[in-house]
């Protein structure tokens, strides 16, 4: 069900990937104002717009599972926020360490970009506890969600309100006016962009490839061994364990 | 904002890229580690299906050798 596909996207997403490595270290022009270190840029901000999206992602996706009740939708959500979690944790590293290079700290906790988005970040390391926390997992399923709505919903909203919050120090890099970067840093942006896209949504598929060969996997073996029930779940995990 | 000279810019840069491919190298692995288990898994099914009709087989032979 989730491996259609999967063999041409990684061929094009490792395709775009160098692609996008390349133009950064061999077309992009060095920034007049910082220099070399701005080429941390070109994976920072398309890691954390990715995840970003992820998370909205996870929302979508929990509003179809609610709407259809279709497990298949409930793994979706799952796997997008896992990724994206993943992501965020990228975009908080390179970001410290653009910041260290940039700034000379590591962190300023009055900058509102920075600080929203580790709130986000805080806000999604709760959810797999939270499903964790349910055994049942029909309820279990229908929690995290509502939880993914919320939290995808908040997500658009504190990027809105930290765009018209006054930033201190932190670069905007794209704006209504079309920001300021040349041509040649604007095809390297977007490239990477395409490329952390298109990576997300090969991850994506192959950990729900995974995850569904195991659940399958499991039923199987449970049939094997006469067991009346191949669907109940062996053991608790905060992971979705059947479709 | 001062730009940092190649020298002092290099290391991190080469750190911000070197973190996102070890973070992708790390996911990747946990995969890998994930399917050969379920490799490992199918290959125990397979061999307690086989096990199940060679035991059929029998059962279907020594019925064929009774006598009616």
């Amino acid at each position: 069900m989730f491996a259609r596909g999967l063999k041409p996207l990684s061929i094009a997403s490792v395709a775009l990937i160098i692609g996008a490595f390349t133009l950064v270290f061999f077309y992009a022009p060095n920034d007049a104002d910082q220099g070399f270190v701005q080429k941390i840029f070109y994976l920072h901000v398309p890691v954390a717009i990715v995840a970003l999206c992820g998370f909205v992602a996870g929302g979508v996706f929990g509003i179809r599972y609610l709407r259809t009740g279709d497990r298949a939708h409930d793994l979706r959500s799952y796997v997008a926020i896992h990724l994206s979690l993943i992501l965020a944790v990228a975009a908080l590293v390179t970001g410290s360490i653009w910041a260290r290079a940039a700034w000379g700290q590591w962190w300023v906790w009055d900058e509102p970009t920075l600080v929203s988005f580790l709130i986000v970040f805080l806000l999604y390391a709760c959810y797999q506890p939270l499903r964790f926390s349910i055994d049942d997992p029909e309820r279990q399923a229908r929690t995290a969600a509502v939880f993914a709505i919320v939290a995808g919903a908040f997500v658009p909203l504190n990027f809105m309100a930290v765009r018209l919050a006054e930033s201190l120090v932190h670069p905007r890099v794209l704006s209504a006016t079309g920001g300021s970067m040349p041509g040649a840093m604007r095809l390297t942006f977007l490239v990477s962009l395409a490329g952390m896209a298109l990576l997300f949504v090969t991850l994506w598929k192959y950990e729900l490839t995974s995850k569904q060969a195991s659940m399958q996997l499991r039923a199987l073996k449970r049939r094997l061994a006469d067991d009346d029930d191949p669907w109940v779940p062996t053991r608790r995990s905060a992971a979705p364990q059947q479709l | 904002m001062p730009a940092l000279p190649l020298d002092d810019a290099g290391p991190y840069v080469a750190a911000a890229y070197l973190v996102f491919l070890a973070l992708i190298l790390v996911y990747v692995a946990i995969m890998a580690a994930k399917l050969s288990r379920i490799a490992r898994e199918l290959g125990e099914l397979t061999e307690i299906v086989d096990r199940r009709d060679a035991a059929r087989r029998e059962r279907a032979d020594e019925e064929e050798a009774v006598p009616r």
